[in-house]
């Protein structure tokens, strides 16, 4: 709990920085974009998200770019009989009506190759590429290297 | 073109992924022996960050709650490395009757990319081991654990490990006391904890 206010006095501290932006591109909303701070750039980064479709039709999130690293890609953490492995995703199920969290231990994105030290408390964007709604913009915002849940409240709250 | 080539690459990954898990499954199939036999005692002789070899002797009178991970992995290794953390803030003043270890699956790696800083990010406490692959091999054979390298991608430098993630508990006396899966709230790992300090 401590560490949680920490890192939203962190985030309030940063100013009005595009930290918890929700953003829309056809009937999908993407929100609560999150990473870990990173030591260096030798080791891979993540992101989380959510999103969420209110349309009749499913959709699926292809691919993502950033410039903060030079190879982003789509995983699933699976676990099997007690082992855990990490396939790449070759793309993300957004059901029509539904939702889809790129959260720990499921979905993520793994920021391969960084450009760049993730610092706590900043952001950084990362483009989308939806297989039928497109391609959207999010600011992830940089929580602390032990987080474990986003900071940003649901849209909903 | 070169995503296409890595992606052959994961999906190849992928197979061989699931073929070892498959291998293992049928390996646990055929020796059914329970696992929390009384006077388990997994043991493991490792390095710490600092090159000085490391054994549950060295723990004497503390319980230690083991990980074995890798600091490449971008997932569960920060989260399991975070609820550990967690735990141990929880735990307040009997936090020093418990010694969080990280046992590295990757050792060369991330005695290269820096180990103890690593745990350190997390947790003061938390103290990494490395070994070599003989040392490694026989702590996660003692615990009873699986970790395998997916693949030869070695070139591309990608998520080339799976493993059993969870957190595995042993008594003062070096006895194993049981298992904390993945995904098991701190709360609980901290009340369990609780009920045996």
């Amino acid at each position: 709990m401590k560490r949680i206010f920490a890192t939203l006095a962190l985030i309030a501290a940063a100013g009005p920085a595009l930290a918890c932006e929700t953003v829309t591109v056809g009937p999908l909303e993407v929100s609560q974009a999150w990473s870990r701070a990173s030591i260096g750039t030798a080791r891979p980064g993540v992101v989380y998200l959510t999103i969420r479709n209110s349309g009749t039709a499913d959709d699926a999130l292809m691919s993502i770019t950033t410039p903060a690293a030079d190879m982003p890609m789509l995983h699933q953490t699976v676990m099997t009989d007690g082992v855990a492995s990490m396939p790449h995703a070759m793309e993300v199920p957004v059901p029509a009506e539904g939702q889809v969290a790129l959260e720990p231990g499921g979905y993520h994105a793994m920021l391969m190759e960084l450009t760049q030290v993730l610092e706590e408390g900043e952001t950084f964007p990362v483009t989308l590429t939806f297989r039928d709604a497109g391609k959207v913009t999010i600011p992830v915002t940089i929580q602390n290297i032990g987080a474990s849940e986003p900071t940003c409240p649901s849209p909903d709250e | 073109m070169r995503l296409t080539t890595l992606q052959k690459f994961l999906w190849a990954a992928v197979a061989v992924a699931l073929v070892a898990v498959g291998a293992v499954f049928l390996l646990v199939d055929r020796s059914p022996e329970p696992i929390a036999q009384a006077a388990f005692r997994p043991t493991f002789s490792l390095p710490d960050a600092g090159g000085r070899l490391r054994t549950p002797a060295d723990f004497e009178g503390k319980h230690l709650l083991v990980f074995f991970g890798f600091t490449n992995c971008p997932d569960i290794c920060p989260t399991t490395l975070a609820e550990v953390a967690q735990v141990m803030d929880d735990l307040g003043d009997q936090a020093g009757k418990v010694q969080p270890l990280f046992i590295s699956i990757d050792p060369e790696r991330d005695r290269e990319m820096g180990l103890a800083e690593y745990t350190e990010a997390f947790h003061p406490s938390i103290l990494g081991l490395a070994g070599d692959a003989a040392q490694t091999r026989a702590a996660a054979d003692s615990f009873r654990i699986y970790y395998e390298r997916e693949a030869n991608l070695e070139a591309l430098d990608v998520y080339a490990m799976s493993h059993s993630p969870g957190l595995y508990l042993i008594s003062p006396e070096g006895d194993w006391l049981g298992q904390f899966t993945y995904g098991t709230p701190a709360s609980e790992i901290v009340a369990d904890l609780q009920a045996r300090l």
